[in-house]
């Protein structure tokens, strides 16, 4: 079995981007399953089902969904491996741009879009940067030179990703990415000794436990304060 | 290009002078540290690490190999943009039913237009993926693109800044709140071509060329009327995109004088490709193609006979803009003529 994890900021088209370019794989006779990480909620596992996609989901509720993702993945990994998928998909949304759930030797897809705003490129951690495929959506309603300005800051904060032009609701793109997901070379069994691209976002503090008073005196452990003094 | 010890121990002024396309790439790293000029590139990384890489969310190693590639991919890029794609060419595939495509090979060459007719769903944007991916049998509809009468290098497909097609459509818009000047600038300088500003004066006045109502340099993007966004895209797109094919879906009848935007792409040795229905645009093209099922079903030649009926066509269409005009002005549109 292939895995390959796709992940990007909230509605920027990933599962749609999935669903268009899963069209042409199953054309292709591969055998797809996806599991679709998201925080609080989502309906996406209902777009799959629909699609003929057997799906699981996974809400991580108030752990960060990297974090969660990373507890999981080598289970869900097993699933698929059950299931005979040929290709398994992980679609987790980035929730804090600082996101980094990408996994060494595994095929890792960034979507991002258009409407962002040229500066996101920038903001986005080793979500961007450590992509091997960056696809970006929305292209049909900016400008070409919008288009142009966008794909030119995703090259300079990655220079070494492959970047695709995807219309997520028409399909226009999806099957040249169809071509590049799918390598019978790379069949994996298991996850275990694989290892995270990079770190994590962390966070160990008195709120991740729960803690909700304001003050000084509820701090504790991993707490960092802004800096306020002049320049 | 420089070896990696060379990189690591220039500082960063003395790279951006050797490459100056770097600051493009050192703009987009995180932190103030790049922006130090005096600091060498080995100082800079040290103290990257120093303050937490975990932080910075900052790989060295990676980093380095990044910049390498970067250079790398730049050098090549400036490089190639002065080979000009003179032609492309479309060898025939087969339709949605299987059915061979019955034409012998398909040209567009630089400063023509084609036009594409067909209705919604036949295969435009098949045909126009099949193009931007250089399609090499291997998609769909097992088309073969060939660029100046060669198999293209895959660059085409994969490295980013070379994309083959540069589209226009009548959905698109500007979201950024930027002016048009400032817009423009931007946009030259993610090319990084030399002359710049002159191409973005260029651009404005050839955009008020175009457009019915004239607008400045100052002027918000997001403020422009539909004629005259569609006026500055098509004008920004034949100076300033690196593409060389244009697709244009449509343009609409006001606003805009469609003439020229087309003259204006021609002029700027564009391969146009134009999706219309519209009797005046299609016989301003030199060739149509028309698609039906998934496939490329006929080739017409413009014929002298219809090129002929353009003048009719267009001195009614006059007729038409000018009622259109007096009736905004609030005036009584009687024509005698009609």
């Amino acid at each position: 079995m292939n895995l390959i994890t796709v992940s990007g900021p909230p509605s920027s088209g990933k599962t749609a981007v999935i669903l268009k370019t899963a069209e042409s794989l199953k054309k292709r006779g591969i055998k797809l399953g996806a599991v679709k990480f998201d925080c609080l909620h989502t309906d996406d596992d209902v777009a799959y089902e629909k699609a003929g996609i057997p799906v699981k989901k996974g809400l991580s509720g108030q752990l960060c969904p990297d974090h969660y993702f990373v507890s999981n993945i080598e289970a869900v990994v097993e699933w698929g491996l059950a299931e005979d998928f040929d290709l398994l998909v992980s679609e987790s949304a980035g929730l804090c741009n600082r996101c980094s759930p990408y996994i060494k030797e595994i095929k890792a897809i960034c979507v991002i879009d258009n409407l962002s705003g040229i500066n996101t490129p920038k903001k986005i951690g080793p979500m961007l940067r450590m992509a091997d495929i960056v696809v970006i959506t929305k292209g049909d309603i900016v400008s070409q030179a919008e288009r142009e300005v966008f794909a030119a800051r995703v090259h300079a904060v990655n220079p070494s990703a492959i970047v695709m032009h995807i219309n997520g609701l028409t399909g226009q793109g999806a099957y040249e990415l169809s071509t590049l997901l799918f390598d019978s070379g790379k069949k994996i069994d298991s996850l275990k000794g694989m290892k995270l691209r990079f770190s994590m976002p962390s966070a160990l503090c008195s709120y991740c436990l729960g803690e909700t008073r304001i003050g000084e005196s509820y701090q504790m452990g991993n707490v960092r304060k802004i800096n306020l003094e002049k320049k | 290009m420089a070896s990696k010890e060379v990189l690591l121990m220039s500082n960063m002024l003395k790279l951006k002078e050797i490459y100056p396309f770097l600051e493009t790439f050192f703009d987009q790293q995180p932190g103030e540290l790049f922006k130090q000029e005096d600091l060498t590139l080995q100082q800079i990384l040290l103290e990257m690490e120093e303050s937490g890489s975990e932080d910075n969310v900052f790989d060295a190693t990676l980093f380095v190999d990044q910049l390498q590639e970067f250079i790398q991919q730049m050098e090549a890029f400036t490089g190639v943009s002065s080979q000009s794609v003179d032609v492309l060419t479309i060898l025939p595939g087969k339709d949605k039913s299987g059915n061979a495509e019955t034409f012998d090979a398909l040209h567009f060459r630089k400063s023509t237009i084609t036009s594409i007719v067909g209705p919604t769903g036949s295969g435009k944007s098949r045909l126009l993926a099949d193009i931007e991916w250089v399609a090499q049998a291997d998609t769909p509809t097992a088309r073969t693109i060939l660029v100046n009468n060669e198999k293209p290098t895959v660059d085409w497909r994969f490295a980013s800044g070379k994309k083959l097609v540069a589209q226009l459509s009548q959905n698109m818009n500007f979201v950024m709140d930027l002016s048009v000047r400032e817009f423009l600038e931007l946009h030259a300088s993610s090319r990084m071509i030399a002359g710049a500003a002159e191409i973005v004066e260029r651009i404005i006045h050839a955009a008020n060329e175009l457009a019915g109502e004239k607008f400045s340099g100052e002027t918000p993007i997001t403020s422009l009327s539909g004629g005259q966004s569609r006026a500055l895209m098509i004008a920004d797109t034949a100076m300033l995109s690196s593409s060389p094919v244009v697709l244009i879906d449509e343009i609409e009848n006001a606003g805009i004088d469609r003439k020229k935007a087309l003259q204006i792409l021609t002029g700027e040795e564009k391969i146009v490709l134009m999706a219309t229905h519209d009797p005046i645009l299609a016989l301003m093209a030199d060739q149509r193609i028309v698609i039906k099922n998934g496939g490329i079903h006929r080739v017409v030649q413009t014929s002298a006979a219809e090129k002929n009926m353009l003048e009719g066509l267009e001195e009614a269409d006059r007729k038409l803009q000018t009622l259109r005009t007096k009736l905004r002005a609030g005036e009584s549109i009687v024509d005698q003529s009609f």
